[in-house]
């Protein structure tokens, strides 16, 4: 959460209802699914996912929400009693992070094929093997192609933000598509932050009450889920589900905008900062964005350029804005914290070297895999990549196309 | 009991043209369960025979919501619509009487569906589950599952120089759901009509989850002319390689004593997949075969406080 957000003047309204309070990201999300209060919340736990379930089973406990608290055997069941209980009418959450939602892939698919609005926070960490507990988005990364909106966090309050916005745009009747919400393991999950928390209400209006139009609770109307398509129908099927990706961004933008008014925090697809003129870029996702910021602050009080280009929404991926956005600077780092095992990088940068395939203006770009297994990445790191992004902009040559960044070699 | 007249002028709920080969069993028992329910009915059913030949899009066989998500998790599919259905209902947003019921087939439910099903199983939800049990995963042709019982070919028990069928005998499925500790568990069988839609109807007003095992011969991976799969299943069940019997809150109880109990073999003989143990150099398998079953179900018979009949001398020759 930027500083200039905070501050913002407009919305004093908005904000003058808000309780601050110090939460965990964790704490965070399991707050803002108490204030939206789903119908069926099926879990397992995962570190460092486990205390939004466990949080969140205690609101069940002390009868604080009226969900029906699933505790399965295995996150595979999770989401498959998501997937019924969504089916079934019903509002439905859950979270997991890693192995959790690797487990969950085979059903992350039948979800979005399904177009069930199930909303997941995703707490992003490193897969197996070897066994490790720390942040990087392989995890989000694997569940790319799944059909799934992505939005990732920079912070707690960008979690908390994401989460309730998430149920607005997943069951947006134009898009019903599953929603995941990813925030950085440790780093948000278990970091403390001073969080601004919207009152019950306003989050219960936010949300509204999910009535769908098609359920399998409606005995007098019976249908058929998930039936056996051959080759005459399962093409078109799949095809339908680009129409509600093709109006997310829309749907996205304009819920952003819905929520800026009652809390005073506008959300788009990406955060710029400091960007306008910047001749140096790094694009990114989720929380090293804030170290970023102030590296980008440093440099531009030593007169360099800098800018940040802070990714929120990766699924859909905005090639369009990114496009418009990174042509005509002098060099653009992408910062990767997953290992596409590729050999070119991490997705990120192939996302981004795509959307500018047709830029007159292309810029020269080089991708950095950082952070994998929760690797440490300061100031120092991040100033580096400038560094090398300024001796870029100098000769318009990059000489490797893409490094791994705090590593041993 | 079932009543076959009130039975008949019911509504069909599973419905006729599908696409299931002539002569298999598991669309009977889907329709028997439609049966056996008064009130509506959810219908999960785990990916396999049952699920493809039923729900050819843009048609469905199922007149009742019906649901598929995946191979090994019907049980964790329908815990969710259940759940749904719990939460609605306690808010007020929801206020009809439905039951739930998935059904998988053995390899969904022995084998790749076991944990989903324990776990939903454990949890309590009030569904029941049907395993309809060709004794293979039939849909990716005919492949052995940990119900196929012992000596079966099948494409992956194939038999050769060697290989001699299926080595294993078949996994007490139901015994492992007798464990579990829920009120009802069952083992039917389609071609005691009323015995199985009496279990059905006693599973459905069971209040918590229920489990019904029924053997669905088929016709395919069995090999047997399709005119005779009620046949088939009656002999499985009179040689007591299937017996048929309930477990009510921990109670045993067998619901059919076949009048005399046939020697296996006449069950055996009429499946291709037993035909190699017919043949030279194999005579040790039926004797191994007849053993099992005998112990299963004496055993059976002691845990239903059954008298054991004194054993004949076994005629050779
Ligand atoms: C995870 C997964 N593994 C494998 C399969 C392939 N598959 C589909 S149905 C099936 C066998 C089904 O056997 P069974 O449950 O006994 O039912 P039947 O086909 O005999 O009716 C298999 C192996 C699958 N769909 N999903």
């Amino acid at each position: 959460m930027s500083e200039a957000k905070i501050k913002d003047k407009a919305a004093k309204g908005p904000e003058a209802a808000q309780e601050i309070a110090a939460l965990t990201g964790n704490e965070a999300v399991a707050m803002a699914m108490k204030q939206i209060n789903p119908d069926v919340v099926a879990a397992y736990p995962i570190t460092p996912a486990t205390e939004i379930v466990q949080i969140f089973s205690n609101y069940v406990a002390d009868g604080l929400v009226d969900t029906e608290y699933v505790a399965v055997e295995s996150e595979h069941s999770a989401m498959s009693a998501c997937i019924g209980a969504s089916a079934a009418g019903a509002r439905v959450m859950t979270g997991t992070s890693a192995q959790g939602l690797a487990l969950m892939w085979e059903m992350l698919y039948i979800a979005a094929g399904l177009r069930l609005p199930i909303v997941l926070a995703d707490v992003n960490r490193a897969l197996s093997a070897p066994i490790n507990i720390h942040c990087d988005h392989s995890d989000t990364m694997g569940a790319r192609d799944s059909g799934w909106i992505q939005i990732f966090s920079e912070d707690a309050q960008e979690a908390y933000d994401n989460t309730i916005q998430a149920i607005r745009i997943a069951e947006h009747p134009d898009i019903l598509l599953p929603a995941m919400v990813t925030m950085d393991g440790f780093i948000i999950s278990h970091g403390m932050e001073v969080v601004k928390v919207l009152p019950d209400d306003t989050v219960r209006q936010f949300v509204g009450t999910y009535n769908p139009k098609v359920k399998l609770l409606d005995v007098d109307t019976p249908r058929t889920f998930g039936p056996l398509d051959f080759t005459d129908f399962y093409f078109e099927h799949r095809r339908q589900l680009a129409e509600p990706i093709a109006k997310a961004k829309e749907v996205i933008l304009e819920i952003g905008k819905e929520y800026g008014k009652i809390s005073g925090r506008t959300y788009g697809l990406y955060e710029g900062y400091k960007l306008d003129d910047a001749e140096y870029v790094i694009v990114l996702l989720g929380s090293t964005a804030g170290t970023a910021k102030t590296v980008v602050d440093d440099l531009r009080e030593a007169g360099v350029k800098a800018g940040l280009l802070k990714i929120r929404v990766f699924r859909p991926f905005p090639y369009d804005e990114m496009a418009a956005l990174l042509a005509g600077r002098k060099a653009v780092g992408v910062m990767d914290r997953s290992d596409g095992l590729a050999g070119l990088g991490g997705p990120l940068f192939g996302e981004l070297r795509s959307a500018l395939y047709e830029s007159k203006n292309r810029p020269p770009m080089k991708d950095y895999v950082y952070g994998l297994g929760g690797r440490d990445c300061g100031p120092a790191l991040i100033r580096q990549v400038f560094d090398e992004l300024q001796e870029i902009g100098k000769t318009g040559e990059v000489k490797e196309r893409f490094t791994y960044l705090g590593v041993r070699e | 009991m079932a009543n076959l007249k009130e039975l008949s002028r019911k509504p069909e709920r599973f419905t006729g043209g599908h696409r299931a080969c002539a002569g298999c069993s598991a669309p009977i028992v889907a329709r028997m369960l439609m049966m056996a329910a008064d009130e509506p009915l959810v219908v999960g059913c785990a990916t396999g025979c049952l699920e493809v030949t039923s729900t050819l899009f843009p048609y469905t066989s199922w007149n009742t919501p019906f649901i598929h998500s995946a191979f090994e998790n019907s049980a964790a599919t329908i815990s969710g619509v259940e759940a749904a259905y719990q939460s609605l209902k306690r808010q007020g947003k929801y206020d009809k009487e439905v039951r739930f019921v998935a059904f998988g087939g053995d390899g969904g439910t022995y084998d790749i569906g076991l944990q989903s099903l324990s776990g939903a199983m454990e949890r309590g939800h009030r569904m029941l589950y049907i395993c309809y049990n060709n004794e293979a995963y039939m849909n990716t042709g005919v492949q052995r599952s940990g119900a196929t019982m012992f000596g079966a070919e099948t494409t992956t028990t194939p038999v050769g120089r060697k290989g001699y069928g299926k080595k294993q005998f078949e996994k007490d499925l139901t015994a492992i759901l007798v464990a579990h500790g829920i009120p009802y568990v069952a083992q039917g069988s389609p071609s005691f009509w009323n015995d199985l839609i009496t279990k059905m109807q006693k599973a459905l007003a069971t209040d918590g989850p229920s489990f019904i095992n029924v053997l669905a011969p088929c016709r395919l991976g069995w090999a047997f002319p399709p005119e005779e799969t009620i046949e088939l299943g009656r002999l499985a069940v009179n040689t007591c390689a299937w017996p048929l019997y309930e477990v009510v809150n921990g109670e045993y109880k067998i619901t059919y004593k076949p009048r005399e109990k046939m020697p296996v073999e006449a069950y055996l003989k009429k499946q291709t997949k037993y035909r190699h143990l017919f043949r030279p150099g194999n005579e040790w398998m039926l004797p191994e075969f007849q053993k099992h079953v005998d112990e299963k179900w004496e055993r059976l018979l002691t845990l239903a406080g059954e008298p054991i009949p004194a054993k004949e001398p076994v005629a050779t020759g």
